[in-house]
């Protein structure tokens, strides 16, 4: 996984609360073989409707989304996380999310940062004109108007984005125990 | 030296900790991996990207099973059919291509071997007593049956084994559901694990394995056992353990993949230690006798909704919770059925006798006995057979099985998860109720708009042959 530090840039203005993963990725993008190209999907339902910000040219290939009250909730599909990285999403914010949308999107690399509705809304301000800054090492969401918000996050979480160490990485890390039980296993348990 | 009394569960993990983190949670190591096309392919793609590789390909099981039609898949020249659908076949491809690049075992569509995995682990020897056994299908708890430490798992976590042979795991409380006495005639295992759902809800093992004991699963066979463990997940137990004994053995020795000679011996040796230590403790107990279970079968869209099928379709206004009444308001909405109704005058258009809950030869053949000289109902559109495993296909086929259900009406299939996940052209058409031996009722399961009953394959052959909910033991009786 790709280290994450900074991530700066034109934020999706969407704010929609209790946004679904049916409404992120509809279910008949799930018949497929890649967790790429997934984007295509993303926001279908939303999409349809004109005047839409993901298919406003302002917004193109914007790095942030920013959105309401218990993001990603419903079905446990990884897929929405998914779709998420491949339309160009790094980092949402938004006042909550749910526990599976938030360990999926950190268990592929997207910032799931959380802040009060108040901050929300400034920031949703902001972003319809101007670039968003977060850098995760301060914890801080910055705006060219001297806004700043600082965040919570996971000190575990945190250092795993920030050494672009996924779960496997990590695991990868522990080489050595696990060499240590196959040895003890191939001992123990030779007929399995 | 006297250690703590130890339950199965704790004798399995102890056994395969590589290392307890601060966290409380554990770096467990898996020792076998079953492998499948919906659940894999993403899996592998995270590998390749990260350029890494399948760290003990030697311990891990392919074979397509969850969209693969059950049609013939060979023409009379013995020539591969393709596949119509195209993200089906293209699932099947890059399974087929995964499995060969990075040198996984692959029983492809045609292999006699092929099946649904939760069939093919335990027939082949895979499945085996006191191994970790992980699947990215929540039915994997099946392969407790025979004393594994068996649970499904999502795609990333499919990569992370790949990757691997490990999992990061929080250790779950145990329950330990004790069925003692003897299931009366016409009642099987399904019935008995209908009935536990039925009881402890669709969330009671939410957090828990749960390890089944008592004389009634002592004296149920096997494959009865594997029935049991499989809806484990659909009272909310990730995984359901029964400890191995003889009767495990003798069902295992001389599989393909089973251990051998010495190998057999000393494995052997080390599952006789496994059964729970007598004063083991369990974080709940749940007791229930075996001689009060009636053939059973649901009348809503959660597994928990089971009724006996001398019963009636509930009241909502029953029920004190007041979400399962409006739960059960929406499930009668959408079931078609009202309260009061009998449950044996609901009439069926649709029978699936399959599904790695009961697909197995023992199911066919006592499905059979129960059609044998009997036609299919005229109201009844569709009935479907579709064994576990091409090699359960040829036994039954070798037994005259597929003789006397064709004979009867019924759609003889190869093998597969057919209709009970409806990935494959095999669906239950909108507003058609099913008899179905299958493992869930959720809504849509099926196909669209799909009705599902659950219940045993003899229930299942009785409702195909009388159009209708039946009480089996009525007609067996005569
Ligand atoms: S038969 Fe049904 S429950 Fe079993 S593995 Fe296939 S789809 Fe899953």
């Amino acid at each position: 996984m790709k280290p994450v530090s900074h991530i700066s840039g034109r934020a999706y203005p969407f704010g929609a609360k209790n946004v679904d993963t049916d409404i992120i990725i509809p279910a008949h993008w799930l018949k497929t073989i890649s967790r790429n190209g997934m984007g295509k999907g993303a926001f279908e339902t939303v999409r349809a409707e004109p005047g839409n910000v993901f298919d406003d040219p302002e917004y193109a290939g914007a790095p942030i989304l920013i959105a309401g009250d218990n993001f990603g909730c419903g079905s446990s599909r990884e897929h929405a996380a998914w779709a998420l990285a491949d339309m160009g999403v790094q980092a949402v914010i938004a006042p909550s999310y749910s526990d599976i949308f938030s360990s999926n999107a950190f268990k592929n690399g997207i910032l799931a940062v959380v802040l009060p509705q108040e901050a929300v809304d400034r920031l949703i301000e902001v972003a319809k004109t101007d670039p968003i800054d977060i850098d995760l090492e301060s914890q801080t969401v910055t705006t060219p108007f001297q806004d700043r918000f600082t965040f919570e996050i996971d000190p575990f979480r945190k250092s795993c984005l920030l050494g672009g160490l996924d779960e496997i990485g990590l695991t990868l890390k522990m080489d050595g125990a696990i060499g240590a039980y196959e040895a003890r296993r191939a001992e123990a348990f030779s007929w399995m | 030296m006297t250690s703590k009394p130890r339950t199965l569960y704790e004798k399995i993990w102890d056994a395969h900790v590589v290392e307890t983190r601060d966290d409380g949670t554990s770096l467990i190591y898996i020792d076998r991996h079953l492998v499948h096309e919906v659940t894999s392919p993403q899996a592998f793609e995270g590998l390749r990207v990260a350029g890494r590789t399948v760290r003990r390909p030697d311990l891990t099981l392919a074979v397509p099973d969850h969209n693969l039609p059950t049609t013939a898949r060979v023409d009379a020249a013995g020539r591969r059919l393709p596949i119509a659908d195209r993200e089906s076949a293209d699932q099947l491809a890059a399974l087929e291509h995964n499995t060969r690049a990075f040198g996984i075992r692959y029983f492809d569509a045609v292999a006699p071997e092929q099946g649904i995995v939760h069939v093919v682990g335990p027939e082949q020897g895979f499945t085996l007593p006191g191994t970790t056994l992980v699947c990215g299908d929540s039915h994997t708890a099946a392969h407790g049956a025979l004393g594994a430490l068996a649970f499904g798992i999502g795609t990333s976590e499919v990569e992370h084994v790949l990757a691997t042979q490990t999992l990061l795991l929080k250790r779950s409380k145990a329950m330990e559901v004790r069925i003692d006495g003897t299931l009366g005639f016409g009642v099987t295992a399904k019935d008995l694990i209908l009935e536990v759902i039925g009881r402890i809800g669709a969330a009671g093992g939410t957090g828990y394995v749960i390890e089944y004991t008592g004389s009634t699963i002592r004296a149920m066979s096997i494959e009865g056992r594997l029935t049991v463990a499989n809806m484990s997940i659909e009272g909310g137990a990730r995984a359901g353990l029964i400890a191995p004994d003889d009767k495990t053995y003798a069902y295992l020795e001389g599989r393909p993949m089973a251990p051998k000679g010495e190998a057999w011996t000393k494995a052997m040796a080390w599952w006789r230690t496994l059964p729970s230590d007598p004063g083991a403790v369990y974080d709940r107990t749940v007791l229930v006798d075996a001689a009060e279970i009636a053939p059973n079968v649901t009348w809503g869209t959660s597994p928990e909704d089971v009724v006996s099928i001398a019963g009636t379709v509930p009241d909502p206004d029953s029920f004190s919770d007041p979400s399962k009444r409006e739960a059960a308001r929406r499930a009668l909405a959408y079931m078609g059925l009202v309260p009061g109704q009998r449950m044996q005058d609901v009439a069926i258009e649709n029978i699936f006798i399959g599904s790695c809950t009961n697909s197995r030869i023992e199911d066919l053949r006592d499905a059979a006995g129960v059609v044998k000289g009997r036609r299919v109902a005229s109201g009844v559109r569709q009935a479907l057979v579709v064994p576990g495993s091409g090699l359960v296909k040829r036994q039954a086929e070798e037994e005259g099985l597929d003789r006397i259900f064709i004979e009867a009406g019924f759609e003889w299939r190869e093998a597969g998860c057919s209709m009970c996940l409806a990935m494959n052209p095999d669906k239950v058409p909108a507003g058609e109720r099913c008899a179905s031996t299958s493992n869930r009722n959720f809504v849509g399961r099926q196909g669209p708009g799909a009705r599902t009953h659950l219940l045993s394959p003899v229930m299942a052959a009785a409702a195909a042959v009388t159009g209708r909910l039946t009480d089996v033991r009525e007609l067996m009786r005569g």
